[in-house]
C-alpha cells in the first residue's frame, strides 16, 4: 500500500552517503536541533512536498543503471524515521526490487515501524552526535538515552552500520569524547566503519533564511591536522577504520 | 624505398591491394587491457620544447590573442617557407607558416572576413593579397549572390544563424593515416585510376564536377609532397617506422590546416593506427617507452599551437580560439576486441606530461565492455584535468562500424568514407515566439516568417500553440534546407577542401548536419503552457514580449516524462520536416543538439520565453537542461537527456555535466569509481555524449578574479574544452551560472 509522506528533495547523485552512487531521498522533518545542522530547512515537518512512496521508489529505480554493485538508495533527512510508515514503504519497495538500502538516522525513534524499517535496511548510517550526555543535550536539545537504546537494537539485529560523527571545534573535538563514542559503538556486530566528518559553516545562509540566529557564531571548520589526529584515534580503535 | 620494406612484418591482406586503413588496423593491432603503469614521463627534450612553447603562448596572450599574422601571402598547402620552434629539438616538424603561432590569412572563404580579422588585431592585409583576389570569387561572394531575401531575413534576426557562409565549414576529416600507410604517390595513382574510370561514363553535370574535384585533389597531394620536401622529407612512399608514421600523418593534417580554414578540424582516429608502428619499432629494438611517448608528446605539442585567423565576432560563437582537433580514442572493434592500445593511453597521458589543455579535443569512445583499467584511467584524468569528453561507442558502432571518428564535438562519420555539410543551428525558442507573433520578430517587430494572425487572448492554449509552432517549423525547415544547399554548393565551388577530400574515397557518402539550439527552453516553454496557465504581455506594437504563469511546471532535466517527452517530440518533428526537402548532392539530413558557446549569442537575440527565461538570457548549452531547473541532481538530469533518441539526432546530442569534486566522492578513488559508474549508467541508457567537469563554482570564481593563478584551467563547455581565460567575461559568467551538481 503506497503511503504519502513529506519529501524535502531527491538528490540523484549521492556519492558521500554510503557506498557507491546513491539516490539520496531527504525526508522532511527532524526532532533534533543540532547547533551545526546543515539542513535546518528540513526541521519543520509541515514543510516539504507530498510524495507517494511508490513515486519515490520509481525515482530510485530509474537510477538503477548507475548503481553497479555497490550503490542504491539512501534515506536521509531531516530524520527519516520521523515518518517511519512512509520510510518503511520506500525501503520495502526498493528492497523488493533488489536495490541496496541505507538509512541515515540519528537513532532518535524506536517503535514497531522503525524495527520493521531496519528489517529492510542493508546499512544504517548512524549519526552519533556526542558521547557525553550533557554535551549531547546542549548540542542537540535532546537526551541521548534514545540513541543508546537504538544502538542496543542494532546490536540485536546485527545490521551493517557506519557510524558518522561531525567534528565541531570546541564541541566535539576532544579525544576523550571520541574514545567514549567509540566505546559506545564498539559492541555493534555490524560496525563497518566510523566516519569523521569535518564541520563546515556553509549552512549559515540557510539558518539566516529561516530567521534563526546561527548558534555556532564564527566557529571555523576543523584544521586538517586535527581531523588527521582524530582519524588516527579511530583507526587505532576500530579495525575497519575511519 | 619499396612498400615491401615499409610494410615489413605487417600481416598481409586486402589492405595492400586497395586503400583500406581499417582493414590494416584490424589485422595488425594489439589490444591492451592493462593499466597506465607502463607510461613514461616527459623527456628532458620534451620539457625544453614545452618550455619554449609555454613562453610563446604567454607572448601570444600578452599580444591580445594573436602573436603575428602573415599578411602578404595567401595560405595554401605548399605556401610558406618551412618553420620551426627549435629545429634541434623537434622530433616532428612542420608549422602552418614560417614561424610558430604566426597566423596565415585564408581569404577563400571571404575577403571581408579576412581583412576584418587582420584589422581586429592591428594588422593590414597586403595590397598584393587583395589584388590577387580582386577578380576571384570567394565562398562568401558566391553565397550572397544567391541568398534570397527570406534567407537574409532569417539570418539577420537570428532564427537561423552561425551559418558557415563567411567562414570555412570544416567538419571534414581527412584520413591522414593513408599518407603514412601508403605514401602520397600511391594515393595519387589511386585518384588517377578513379579519374580514368569516371571519364568513361557519360559526362553529366555531376560527373564533370567529380572530375574537376579529382583534378584538384591530385594537385593538392602533389603540393603536400612539395611541402614535406621543404622540410627534407620525401613522403612519396609509405612511412617505414613510427617516427615517420607520426611525421607523415602530421604533414597530411598540417596540409589540411593550411588549405582549409575549417571551423572544426578533427585529427580523426589515429592512436591505435600509430600504435602498430610503435609496437613494431619496439619489437625491432629501436624504440623504448620513453621514445614512444616522446613522439606522441611532440605531435600533441604541434597540435596545441595550431591556429586559424578569425574575427572577434566568430569568437562569440566559438569562444576560446578552438580548432576542434578531435582525436577519438578507444572504443571496441566489431569482432569484440577492444580498440584500446597502449598508444590510446599515451595520447591521454599528454595531459599529464604536457599539462591540461583544450587541444587536441580528447574524445573517449566509451563502451560497456571497454577494459576496466582504461575506464578508470580516463575517469582519473577527467577528475584531474576536465579535459576529456565521452561518447557512446556502443551506439555509434552500430551505425558507423568501428573505424569512425568524431568531427568537431559529436558528429560521427566513417573516416575517409563519409563527410558532412555543416549547418550550424536554428534557434527554436525564437521560432516559437515567431509562431505566437504571426511571423514577426519579437524584438525588432520585422515580419520574418509568413504573415498570420498573431495569437489572441490573455492566455496561451497548448493545442493552439502547438499547431502554430508546427506550421512555422514547416516553413523554417524548408528555408533551412534551402539555405544549406546554397552554402554548400558555393563552398564546394569556391572553397573546396581538396587535400582533405583527396584523403577520402572518391565515392563519398555525405550528411547534411542541421542543428537545434535552445531545446530545453522550448521544452520548458511548451511544458509551462501545457501544465500551468501562461498569460501573455503585449507591447504597443501588439507583439507578445513577456509571459507570466500561475504555478510551477515540470521542467526538462528532472527525469520527468511530462517535460522530457515534449523535448523528444520536438526533435522528432524537426527531423521529419527537414527530411521532406531535397538536399544538395543527395546528402542525408541529420540533426545535432549542440551549441558550442553560441548558446550565449542565441539567447541574446531571443525575447523572453514562456518558461520564465528573460529576454537576452543565455540558453542552456547543447541538450542541457536549463540552468538550475534540474532540481533532482545530476543523474536525474542525465536521465532526461538520455531520452532524446540518437536515431533522430545522428549528428550528436551534447551534454555537459559539472560536479564539484567533494560531491563526486570523498576520496580520489571514490571519485574515480563513481565517475566510471556515472558514465556506464548514462551510456547504458543509449545516451550519446557527455562532457565531464569536476570542479566547483568557487574555483571558477577564483580563476576569474585571479587568472594568473590558474593559467591552464581547462573547462569543457559544449563538445569541446577551452582555456577558461580565453572566454569572454560574459561567457565566463554563463559557465558559472550553470548548474553545479552539488549540495551542502
Amino acid at each position: 500500500m503506497p503511503v504519502i509522506g513529506k519529501v524535502h528533495s531527491v538528490e540523484s547523485l549521492g556519492a558521500v552517503d554510503g557506498p557507491g552512487l546513491r539516490c539520496v531521498v531527504f525526508l522532511q522533518g527532524c526532532p533534533m536541533r543540532c547547533r551545526y545542522c546543515h539542513n535546518p530547512d528540513m526541521w519543520d515537518p509541515g514543510l516539504g512536498h507530498e510524495m507517494d512512496s511508490a513515486e519515490v521508489v520509481h525515482r530510485v529505480l530509474r537510477l538503477r543503471p548507475y548503481f553497479r554493485s555497490s550503490g542504491g538508495l539512501t534515506l536521509s533527512g531531516g530524520e527519516p524515521l520521523m515518518q517511519a510508515p512512509f520510510a518503511l514503504e520506500i525501503l520495502r519497495g526498493c528492497k523488493q526490487a533488489g536495490i541496496h538500502t541505507a538509512l541515515d538516522t540519528c537513532g532518535f525513534y524506536l517503535d514497531a515501524d522503525v524495527e520493521e524499517c531496519l528489517r529492510h535496511t542493508d546499512l544504517v548510517l548512524l549519526d552519533v552526535k556526542h558521547s557525553d550526555p550533557d554535551r549531547h543535550k546542549a548540542l542537540t536539545g535532546h537526551h541521548m538515552d534514545r540513541v543508546l537504546r537504538f544502538i542496543e537494537v542494532l546490536k540485536q539485529t546485527g545490521t551493517a552500520v557506519w557510524v558518522r560523527h561531525v567534528v565541531v571545534p570546541g564541541w566535539t573535538d576532544r579525544e576523550e569524547d571520541l574514545r567514549a563514542l567509540l566505546r559506545m559503538v564498539a559492541g555493534l556486530p555490524g560496525l563497518q566503519r566510523v566516519e569523521l566528518l569535518p564541520y563546515h559553516s556553509m549552512a549559515r545562509d540557510k539558518w539566516e533564511a529561516l530567521g534563526v540566529p546561527y548558534p555556532l557564531g564564527d566557529v571555523e571548520p576543523p584544521e586538517d591536522e586535527l581531523m588527521a589526529r582524530l582519524r588516527a584515534v579511530v583507526a587505532a580503535t576500530i579495525p575497519a577504520g575511519g | 624505398m619499396g612498400n615491401r620494406d615499409a610494410w615489413r612484418s605487417f600481416t598481409a591482406g586486402e589492405w595492400q591491394e586497395s586503400v583500406d586503413v581499417a582493414g590494416f588496423i584490424q589485422l595488425n593491432y594489439r589490444p591492451y587491457e592493462g593499466d597506465e603503469s607502463f607510461l613514461s614521463g616527459p623527456t628532458v627534450r620534451t620539457e625544453e620544447l614545452l618550455g619554449q612553447i609555454t613562453e610563446l603562448l604567454c607572448r601570444e596572450r600578452a599580444a591580445g590573442g594573436v602573436l603575428d599574422i602573415a599578411t602578404d601571402e595567401v595560405t595554401t598547402v605548399a605556401a610558406f617557407a618551412p618553420g620551426y620552434i627549435d629545429a634541434e629539438r623537434e622530433l616532428i616538424v612542420g608549422l602552418q607558416t614560417d614561424r610558430p603561432l604566426k597566423r596565415a590569412v585564408n581569404p577563400f572563404g571571404g575577403m571581408r572576413m579576412a581583412k576584418q580579422a587582420c584589422e581586429a588585431y592591428g594588422y593590414r592585409l597586403s595590397e598584393r593579397v587583395e589584388e590577387a583576389f580582386r577578380f576571384r570569387t570567394t565562398h562568401n561572394d558566391g553565397v550572397f549572390r544567391v541568398y534570397t531575401a527570406a534567407m537574409k531575413d532569417a539570418r539577420r534576426c537570428g532564427v537561423i544563424t552561425g551559418l558557415p557562409d563567411a567562414y570555412g565549414r570544416g567538419r571534414i576529416i581527412g584520413d591522414y593515416r593513408r599518407v603514412a600507410l601508403y605514401g602520397v604517390d600511391r594515393l595519387i595513382a589511386g585518384k588517377q585510376e578513379d579519374t580514368a574510370r569516371l571519364s568513361r561514363q557519360p559526362l553529366t553535370e555531376s560527373v564533370i564536377r567529380k572530375l574537376e574535384e579529382l583534378h584538384v585533389q591530385v594537385h593538392a597531394l602533389e603540393a603536400l609532397k612539395q611541402m614535406a620536401a621543404g622540410y627534407g622529407h620525401d613522403i612519396g612512399g609509405p612511412a617505414t617506422n613510427a617516427e615517420e608514421a607520426v611525421q607523415w600523418l602530421y604533414f597530411a593534417y598540417l596540409g589540411a590546416l593550411k588549405e582549409a580554414n575549417g571551423a572544426a578540424m578533427s585529427l580523426g582516429r589515429v592512436s591505435t593506427f600509430l600504435d602498430i608502428y610503435i609496437e613494431r619499432d619496439m619489437a625491432e629494438g629501436v624504440l623504448d617507452e620513453s621514445g614512444a611517448q616522446e613522439l606522441v608528446d611532440d605531435l600533441v605539442l604541434k597540435l596545441r599551437i595550431a591556429r586559424q585567423l578569425r574575427t572577434p565576432d566568430y569568437d562569440e560563437l566559438f569562444a576560446g580560439d578552438p580548432l576542434w582537433i578531435t582525436e577519438a580514442i578507444g572504443g571496441m572493434g566489431q569482432d569484440g576486441r577492444t580498440l584500446v592500445t597502449r598508444t590510446s593511453f599515451r595520447f591521454l597521458h599528454t595531459l599529464t606530461n604536457l599539462g591540461s589543455a583544450p587541444e587536441p579535443n580528447m574524445t573517449v569512445l566509451w563502451a560497456e565492455t571497454l577494459p576496466e583499467p582504461f575506464k578508470r584511467y580516463c575517469a582519473r584524468l577527467s577528475v584531474a584535468t576536465d579535459a576529456i569528453q565521452y561518447e557512446n561507442d556502443d551506439l555509434m558502432r552500430r551505425d558507423y562500424g568501428d573505424d569512425y571518428s568524431i568531427a568537431c564535438c559529436v558528429s560521427a562519420m566513417r573516416v575517409g568514407k563519409e563527410m558532412q555539410f555543416f549547418g550550424a543551428r536554428c534557434n527554436l525558442p525564437k521560432a516559437l515566439l515567431m509562431a505566437l507573433n504571426g511571423g514577426r520578430d519579437e524584438i525588432s517587430g520585422a515580419q520574418v516568417g509568413p504573415e498570420t494572425d498573431p495569437i489572441k487572448g490573455p492566455f496561451l492554449d497548448y493545442e493552439e500553440v502547438m499547431q502554430r509552432f508546427d506550421d512555422y517549423l514547416e516553413w523554417l525547415c524548408e528555408l533551412y534546407v534551402n539555405t544549406m544547399n546554397v552554402i554548400h554548393f558555393m563552398h564546394d565551388k569556391y572553397a573546396y577542401e581538396s587535400l582533405q577530400m583527396s584523403l577520402h574515397d572518391t565515392q563519398v557518402r555525405r550528411y547534411m548536419a542541421f542543428g537545434i539550439a535552445g531545446l530545453s527552453v522550448v521544452a520548458d516553454s511548451l511544458s509551462a503552457i501545457a501544465h500551468a496557465r501562461v498569460g501573455v504581455v503585449r507591447d504597443d506594437r501588439g507583439l507578445i514580449t513577456d509571459f507570466y504563469s500561475n504555478r510551477d511546471f515540470p521542467a526538462f532535466g528532472n527525469d520527468d516524462d511530462r517535460a522530457d517527452s515534449i523535448a523528444v517530440d520536438v526533435v522528432q518533428r524537426f527531423l521529419a520536416k527537414l527530411k521532406r526537402h531535397a538536399t544538395y548532392r543527395g546528402a542525408e539530413p541529420t540533426l545535432s543538439i549542440l551549441t558550442i558557446t553560441s548558446n550565449v549569442v542565441y539567447g541574446k537575440k531571443t525575447g523572453s520565453t514562456p518558461d520564465g527565461r528573460h529576454i537576452g538570457e543565455p540558453f542552456a548549452p547543447g541538450a542541457n537542461p536549463m540552468h538550475n531547473r534540474d532540481e533532482h541532481g545530476a543523474l536525474a538530469s542525465l536521465n532526461s537527456v538520455a531520452k532524446i533518441p540518437y536515431a533522430c539526432c545522428r549528428d550528436g546530442i551534447s551534454c555537459t555535466v559539472t560536479m564539484p569534486p567533494n560531491t563526486l566522492g570523498s576520496s580520489e578513488e571514490a571519485r574515480v569509481d563513481n565517475l566510471v559508474g556515472v558514465l556506464d549508467g548514462y551510456f547504458s541508457q543509449k545516451a550519446h555524449h557527455l562532457n565531464v567537469n569536476v570542479l566547483s563554482q568557487e574555483q571558477l570564481r577564483a580563476a576569474m578574479e585571479h587568472p594568473e593563478l590558474y593559467p591552464n584551467l581547462t573547462v569543457r563547455v559544449s563538445g569541446y574544452a577551452v582555456n577558461f581565460h580565453r572566454l569572454s567575461r560574459e561567457q565566463q559568467e554563463e559557465v558559472i551560472s550553470r548548474t553545479f551538481h552539488g549540495r551542502l
